[in-house]
Parts: C-alpha cells; structure tokens; sequence
C-alpha cells in the first residue's frame, strides 16, 4: 500500500512538471501562491518565534547552574538551537498544519465538485496548473519565513534573556557572535527548502485523489498534516545525519 | 461526428459497460439515457477520456481518440465543451473570468477580443450583465447556464452535458434543454447528453440511446420511444405517473 501511494505521488511529480499550457498564467498563480503562503504566514510564524527564542533562552539560563560556566554561552545555545532546529522544523510544522490543510482542502474540494474534470476536458494539465504554483510559491516563500523566524527567535531571545536578568545584553550578544559557523545557516535553508517541498507536495497529493465528498475532504486535509509532520520529522534527522 | 466501438469497462469484478457502439452526428441532440447505475455517465467519461476504456475505440471525426496519448488528446480537447451535473465552475472566479479561463489558456486573443467573446456567450445564454457575479451569487439554473456558457466559449465541436437539469425546476429545465438543442443546430455541434429526464427525452431526443445494465439496448428517437414494445425501455418511460397519463390520453 506504501508503495503504490509512492508511485501514485512520483507520477503526479511527473505530470506537476509538465510544460506549462501558458506560462504568463502560471506566474500569475505563483505570485498569489507566494503571498497567500508567505505573507499568509508570517503573523504566526513571527510569535511562534519569538515565543520559542524566549522560552528557549530562560530555559537555558534555568540549567546553567555552575559558576564555571559564563553566561554567554546562553546566546550561543539560543542561536545554535534557532537556527539549526527550532526555527526551521517547529516552523515547518506549524505550517504543514497551516498551509498544509489549506492546499488539501482546497485541492480536494475542487475534486469532489468536478472542477478538476472541468480543467482536464479543457485539455489543461491539472496538476501542474494547480500544484505547481503552491511547489514554487512554497519553495520561494518558507526557506524566507524560516530568515525571518530565525531573527526574531534570537530578538525574543535577546529580549526575555536581558529582560528577565537571567544573562546582560553584552553577555548575549558576545555568545551570538563567538564561534559562529556560517554552515549552520546553509543546513537550515537546506531544511526549510525539503520541508516546503514536504508540505506543498504531500498536501497536494492528499487533495488531488480525494474521493467522495465533504466529510472526505476533512480526512484529506488531516491526512495531509499528520503525513506532512512525520516526513518533516523523518528527513530532519535524515539531514541532520547527513549534513551535521 | 463521434463513433463509439464496442466500449468494455469494468471497476474491478463490475463490468459497467458491455460493448457498447454507437454513432453521434453533428447538428443532433443525442441523449443516453437509462436508469441509475446503467453506465450512461461512465460511456459518457470513457468518450471524453475521464476513464480508459478496458476495450473499445472513441473516434472524433475519424481520430482514434483512445490511442492517443495525454499531449495529442489536448488538441482534441479544445475541440469539447463539457458541461458537468454540478456545473463544476472554479468557484473562486467570477463568471467572467470562468467563461474566459480557456480563452486565456488556449487563445492569442487580445483582452478585448476575450471580453467580447464572453459578453457574447452570456447574451447567447441570457446572462447579459452577470460577468462580475461569483458562482456563489447563481441560482442552480443560472450556474448550469454560466456552464454552458463556458463549455461553448472555444466554439467546441463537440459538447457533452452530464444530467443538464438535475435540480431544477420544469421551467429552468425546459429553458437549458432549448438553449442546449439551438446551440446545437446553430453551431451544428455533435451533442451528446446523459439524462434520466423524460421531459428532456419528448423535448429534444432527436437521437436515442437506452442503456440497460451497461448494454445498449435501444435506439431510436422521441417518436418512437413510446411506440416501442421493449419492455425495459417501457418500464423507464412509464415510470412516471405523468408519462403514463398522458399516454393514456
């Protein structure tokens, strides 16, 4: 059953990649794809992260108890854990909840209603003219939220750290900037780049061949998070093992 | 003009189409009719390439339709204008934009000439004025003309209606029966409707196709239907009290 799923979603690749019918059109979906995925996102996933940049800074502070140890290192732990972890994967899975359901829902909901039969008989590739769009816009748009995510994990951070007294703003910014390795950001936007593909695709996938009705379209769109998130997870230690 | 061979298709162990051959000429309202689970969608789908059939040819003016592939099928497709049970508009556009959808997609036409083309197509179809209105904002006859607005916008050679009035009342029935049959003539379109809709059979069955349990088991047109004496095509004729009334009368 995996396999045939596998297969299933390796040929809807296939015909996703298709020549577009008009190219002007599909840089007019691409377009509105990067603003309903981007800017759509963009509230959440800004105080989601600085929610997690704080949380993670006093936490830190909380177990380092030791006098040996000096304080900077909370910003080093806050921006390493940021930029490699939590700001790509616990994005990424907000919006495999967030964009995820929305592709499949409204993937599905143009199945079950004949609007992809309409597209078909018109002698339009249905995948590529309705998936294509939301790969591109999803590519483009996540690996930039995740920059943004990364940014204001570390502001919220800076700020819970200094605020809360736990480490003075020139500890933490001397932990941000000793030891950096710039390598960490190429691993991060390698993550949010697999990820966006994840969730485009996967939720794309689960939308297209929905069967039925209304109440199949909701399992669709649960469907296509749970899978999203578990792959999400699956190729984060997958490229952590590789690239790390 | 279409020409259906010995079509054979089966869902698993169902075997839904049992060899089914057919002609559909140009300028004629074709009907399939037959009761419910007969086949008459699936022939339909098996016809515009929605299902492959397991055996069977489609031909389209003498183009071996079934042995296509997916590219040579899209010239093909330009060519068909299909209006579905549920109108299947993209519900995010609005009429204008999903009467011009094709045109944009398939046409070198200027915006102009688009618009010109779509506010023709909503006169033929008496929704002169609509162009800005949302799926949503239709009433089920209104979206079944917006459909077929749509379907005729590429000037189709041929045009296929799957249940054209289900959900309708009489009069919006009527009213979608005459406008599909005048396109027909007018544009001298091969149309092909699956019905189960007897007032579209004594309305505008010019060419009759019963299905029964996946076979074709009649065929003929409006004047012959209630003259005829097979017994399960009686049996779906007078399965109304009204047929059966006036019959009487």
């Amino acid at each position: 059953m995996v396999f045939y799923h596998f297969g299933k979603y390796i040929l809807m690749l296939k015909a996703v990649f298709r020549k577009p019918e008009k190219m002007s059109i599909y840089k007019n979906e691409v377009f509105r794809e990067m603003v309903d995925i981007g800017l759509g996102s963009l509230g959440i996933v800004s105080i989601i992260s600085v929610f997690i940049g704080a949380v993670t800074t006093v936490q830190t502070a909380f177990q380092l108890t030791s006098d040996l140890i000096p304080k900077s290192i909370i910003g080093g732990i806050t921006r390493d854990s940021t930029i490699l972890e939590l700001s790509p994967t616990i994005c990424s899975l907000v919006l495999a909840g967030k964009v995820g359901s929305s592709i499949a829902s409204q993937i599905g909901t143009m199945r079950v209603t004949e609007q992809i039969d309409a597209l078909e008989i018109m002698g339009i590739n249905a995948p590529g003219y309705l998936i294509l769009p939301k790969l591109l816009g999803g590519v483009i748009m996540i690996p930039l939220l995740v920059i943004v995510a990364i940014a204001l994990s570390i502001t919220g951070g800076y700020l819970a750290g200094t605020a809360s007294g736990a480490v003075s703003s020139a500890e933490f910014i001397q932990g941000l900037t000793t030891d950096f390795i710039p390598f960490t950001l190429v691993v991060a936007m390698v993550k949010a780049l697999i990820f966006a593909f994840i969730i485009t695709t996967v939720s794309s996938y689960q939308g297209f061949f929905t069967k039925g009705g209304a109440l199949e379209v909701g399992a669709a769109s649960t469907k296509a998070v749970v899978i999203s998130c578990i792959a999400i997870l699956v190729s984060d230690y997958v490229i952590a093992q590789l690239l790390l | 003009m279409i020409e259906v061979k010995d079509i054979f298709k089966s869902f698993g162990d169902n075997e839904v189409l049992k060899g089914i051959s057919a002609d559909f000429k140009p300028g004629v309202t074709s009907l399939i009719i037959g009761s419910s689970g007969s086949g008459k969608t699936t022939l339909m789908k098996n016809m515009v390439g929605l299902h492959e059939p397991n055996s069977g040819k489609v031909f389209y003016d003498g183009r071996d339709f079934t042995a296509m592939d997916t590219h040579e099928r899209k010239d093909i497709r330009q060519e068909i204008g299909m209006l579905f049970q549920g109108s299947a508009l993209f519900d995010s556009m609005t009429v204008e934009k999903n009467i011009r959808f094709p045109l944009d997609m398939f046409t070198n036409e200027s915006k102009a000439e688009k618009l010109d083309r779509v506010n023709f197509v909503l006169e033929r179809v008496n929704l002169a004025g609509k162009n800005k209105l949302y799926p949503s904002e239709l009433s089920g006859g209104m979206m079944k003309r917006v459909g077929i607005a749509r379907a005729i916008a590429m000037r189709p050679k041929y045009l296929f209606c799957d249940e054209p009035n289900s959900g309708l009342d009489p009069k919006s029935s009527i009213m979608i029966d005459e406008l599909v049959q005048e396109i027909t003539q007018e544009y001298d379109i091969t149309t092909v409707i699956v019905t189960h809709d007897m007032n579209s059979v004594m309305g505008i069955g010019e060419h009759i196709l019963f299905l029964h349990q996946g076979e074709k088991w009649w065929e003929g047109s409006k004047d012959e239907i209630t003259s005829t004496d097979n017994k399960e095509l009686n049996d779906f004729v007078f399965a109304t009290k009204l047929m059966e009334t006036l019959l009487k009368k």
